[in-house]
């Protein structure tokens, strides 16, 4: 009876604790970490495209869109509603008519025309410039024959009228960081690239470059009763270990985990039940030249797919923190076909490949890497012994990371080993295989094929969803196929976090980048930061 | 004296001219660019209109010789440029940091002298005594241990097992964040100054003024405090002005190790991106840090040996 008294009691508190732990609670300060690097490059989120600076930019800015992580697709943030003509070219936004920005100017439709016609301005050079280019009007603007953008219209204060140059779901770059709305009275003033000001659910109160950043609750933000938190510390921790040692130490609510973390943070019982993991959009692979001899043949490419153990280097180099890749696409796509395997390891296949291609002594090539663990030097070292068994000698040649992407622009390697984008829109993913992009945009391997650009195009052109995945399935499986690359990996990004922390989303397109107005902490985290 | 210190000073100006030319003609030839560096992780794909319009920006599409003559004339009016990755001014990135920076290397050489000095004397006033011995494994040990290692180790005790300080960060730029990382980057300064103190400090008791001293019948603590400290001096500033004047530089692993906003990580972030107005700028500053610290320790010279004065 006693015990039956106890168990009930337990069960009572358990649901009482789980209950409470579900109740979002107001206030408190999170220590957010930046890992990527050892500073923020710039506060002014136009001129980066760096995920490192969308840490800092998406707590104080928004953008027409965002990422929603659970649905896994774009969904309308400063508009309420769309709507779109009938040819898919021309969309209409009612905008939120309660968005504010922080020194009280209330959103309208001016800002959002402004801040596009900022980040086109060929003058000023920004990243984000490519993300409007299907805007009606923007190659115009962009070559100094219009002063305006013809495709942005207001319609009131508002109510905002786009339209594109084809059919688009313009979603997937108009969610940009890069894209952020500024308010246009103070937007470009140089005041504003040290003091920023935007619409998003904390404000900007200070930073000390190389170290952190410091923002703090908005109260006049446009959703009712968020954002939870009071502050965020936005720490700048670019060395793994030190993110360990302050993570262990309770100084920081969240860390990054790198391979060997990672199975150091699962061997630990105190740690394992807070990782959070998510497959991201990022394709580990080895780029082949396809104008260079012996990767004209596609017997030679597969060949190398059917050489390499991938899983093997999976297990042991990056210590399970990826999942073996298939194809191009990401397994969170939508077109990811879910029957097609990936190349099977079997070198005596790979063997019969090399032969019939007329390689059956093999042959010679390097592979241009930066010293980065996870797609880098050390793989390239990995796979040395597995090509040697069937007669291919492959060297890295080792290249500074701002040299890599030049060097493969301009089309000078044999190959390369990259971590490429490729998602959260498929269709753009693709397009990087499409013959009419140029290798200086992201055609990297120089892929023409003929079978493809139908494909593509006709996905290109299809209005209904279900059929573009369709289209793009078939020529994702057919890029598996043809293999320009070594199909490698998809990446596994791995945050740790700590137990007071809730509201966390497994975002695929980059798991650093957090909706902070989500986030909240519970009465258990140490009082620093209640 | 005065002579002396503005003959100095101007020398100093030939130096900097051939630092500035020095710089500007690597980062010309050097391969890699700031619009490569912004696809490098390849979270975005390239983007030639991009890449064309940055070089139009930055002035990039220009012949060298132009750029060149661009460069000189602006460092001639005190001009170190904009950045290409904050489009800020250059001079504005690194006065947000300098002091950060300034504040670390002067409390590192602080540490330093202050133990460095001290046991390196000692030591060499009791030479083959257990204190020698030990100070002299000490600072064989700290000569020998990496810096990032030594940090991680401090941050171990300190702030995960002891609690006592934090492990990372600059704060309200307290001295509380300012320990584990002047420690660190201290110790390396430390240990030369032990050793070169007592080297030093050796050699002048073996000198034949001193015995002459002592056999004046004076007493073996003026003779150290007159003789033998002044005369080992000239060393010891040696030591510390060469120490101080890279610790700006050298700084770069423990800023990163602790999140410390100095502008030695500033310059290794803008040469990994190649931000070369930044880079020239950041790299100009610490010439000159180095050039004001190496002036100085002349005149200090001049000051404790008049025979430098002259020569």
């Amino acid at each position: 009876m006693l015990r039956a008294l106890m168990l009930t009691g337990l069960l009572a508190a358990g649901t009482t604790a789980g209950a409470l732990a579900q109740t979002p609670q107001r206030g408190g300060t999170l220590n957010f970490t930046a890992p990527y690097g050892t500073s923020f490059s710039t506060l002014d989120v136009h001129a980066t495209p760096s995920v490192q600076d969308d840490i800092f930019a998406s707590a104080i800015h928004r953008s027409l869109y965002r990422w929603d992580a659970a649905r896994n697709e774009p969904v309308l943030e400063l508009a309420t509603e769309v709507n779109v003509s009938a040819d898919g070219t021309v969309f209409t936004y009612k905008l939120r008519p309660n968005a504010v920005f922080h020194h009280g100017k209330p959103l309208t439709a001016d800002d959002v025309i402004w801040t596009y016609q900022r980040v086109a301005n060929p003058a000023n050079a920004f990243p984000g410039a490519r993300y409007l280019a299907n805007i009606k009007g923007v190659a115009e603007y962009a070559d100094g024959k219009a002063t305006t953008i013809s495709g942005l219209r207001k319609i009131d204060d508002h109510t905002l009228e786009i339209t594109f140059v084809g059919p688009v779901n313009p979603g997937f770059t108009l969610m940009r960081g890069t894209l952020a709305i500024y308010p246009s009275d103070i937007g470009g003033t140089p005041e504003f690239a040290t003091k920023p000001v935007g619409l998003g659910p904390f404000r900007f109160v200070e930073h000390v470059p190389g170290s952190q950043a410091v923002v703090e609750r908005f109260d006049r933000y446009y959703k009712e009763g968020r954002p939870y938190l009071d502050r965020i510390n936005l720490v700048i921790m670019g060395d793994a270990s030190a993110r360990d040692v302050a993570f262990r130490n309770r100084e920081i609510d969240v860390s990054i985990l790198g391979p060997a973390q990672y199975q150091a943070y699962l061997a630990d019982p105190a740690l394992k039940e807070h990782v959070l993991e998510v497959a991201e959009v990022f394709t580990r692979n080895i780029g082949f030249n396809l104008s260079y001899k012996p990767f004209t043949d596609r017997r030679v490419r597969q060949a190398i797919n059917h050489a390499i153990n991938s899983p093997l280097i999976i297990q042991r180099l990056a210590r399970n923190k990826a999942y073996p890749a298939t194809s191009w696409l990401p397994l969170s796509a939508p077109p990811f076909d879910k029957d097609a395997v990936p190349y099977a390891y079997d070198p005596a296949k790979a063997r019969t490949l090399l032969a019939e291609a007329g390689y059956a002594n093999g042959f010679e090539f390097e592979v241009n890497a930066t010293p980065n663990e996870s797609w880098g030097v050390p793989i390239v070292e990995a796979i040395i012994p597995m090509l040697a068994q069937v007669g291919i000698k492959v060297r890295p040649r080792p290249v500074e990371s701002a040299v890599h992407a030049e060097l493969v622009t301009k089309g000078e390697f044999q190959a390369y080993i990259w971590s490429n984008a490729t998602g959260p829109d498929p269709l753009s993913a693709l397009q990087c295989f499409y013959s009419k992009t140029p290798r200086t945009a992201c055609n990297y391997t120089g892929f023409n094929n003929p079978e493809f650009d139908k494909l593509f195009e006709a996905a290109q052109a299809e209005r209904d969803p279900a059929k573009q995945t369709d289209l793009l399935r078939q020529a994702n499986n057919l890029i598996q196929q043809e293999a320009p690359v070594w199909f490698f990996n998809y990446n596994k990004a791995v945050m740790a976090y700590q137990p007071w922390l809730h509201g966390l989303q497994p975002n695929a397109t980059e798991m650093a980048l957090q909706n902070y107005e989500d986030l909240w902490i519970d009465s258990t985290a140490p009082a620093s930061r209640r | 004296m005065l002579r002396f210190t503005i003959r100095r000073l101007l020398q100093m100006i030939p130096t900097v001219i051939v630092v500035a030319l020095l710089i500007f003609v690597i980062f010309s030839v050097v391969p890699g660019s700031f619009a490569a560096s912004l696809i490098a992780d390849g979270r975005a794909d390239a983007d030639p209109a991009l890449l064309a319009r940055l070089n139009r920006e930055f002035g990039l599409d220009k012949p060298l010789y132009e750029r060149f003559a661009q460069y000189l004339y602006d460092i001639a009016r005190f001009d170190l440029g904009t950045s290409f990755r904050t489009r800020q001014p250059v001079v504005d990135l690194i006065e947000a940091r300098i002091w950060a920076s300034l504040k670390l290397a002067v409390a590192a050489m602080a540490f330093a002298a202050a133990f460095g000095v001290p046991l390196g004397f000692i030591a060499a006033l009791r030479p083959g005594s257990l204190l020698d011995t030990s100070t002299m494994i000490g600072a064989v040990s700290g000569l020998s241990m990496p810096q990032f290692w030594l940090g991680l180790l401090l941050m171990y005790v300190f702030a995960l097992q002891l609690g006592w300080l934090p492990s990372f960060g600059y704060g309200d730029g307290g001295l509380l964040h300012l320990i584990l990382p002047a420690i660190t980057l201290g110790l390396t300064p430390l240990a030369l100054l032990a050793r070169t103190t007592r080297a030093g400090v050796l050699d002048v008791l073996n000198a034949d003024f001193i015995r002459t001293a002592h056999s004046k019948g004076m007493s073996n603590a003026r003779v150290v405090r007159w003789h033998v400290a002044r005369n080992a001096l000239v060393l010891i500033v040696t030591t510390v002005g060469l120490q101080f004047g890279s610790l700006m530089g050298q700084a770069v692993v423990i800023e990163k190790l602790f999140s410390w906003p100095g502008i030695g990580s500033l310059l290794v972030d803008s040469v990994a991106v190649r931000d070369i107005p930044t880079v020239q700028g950041t790299i100009l500053v610490i010439v000159l840090w180095f050039l004001c610290i190496n002036t100085l320790i002349d005149l200090v010279y001049a000051a404790i040996d008049p025979r430098i004065k002259q020569g």
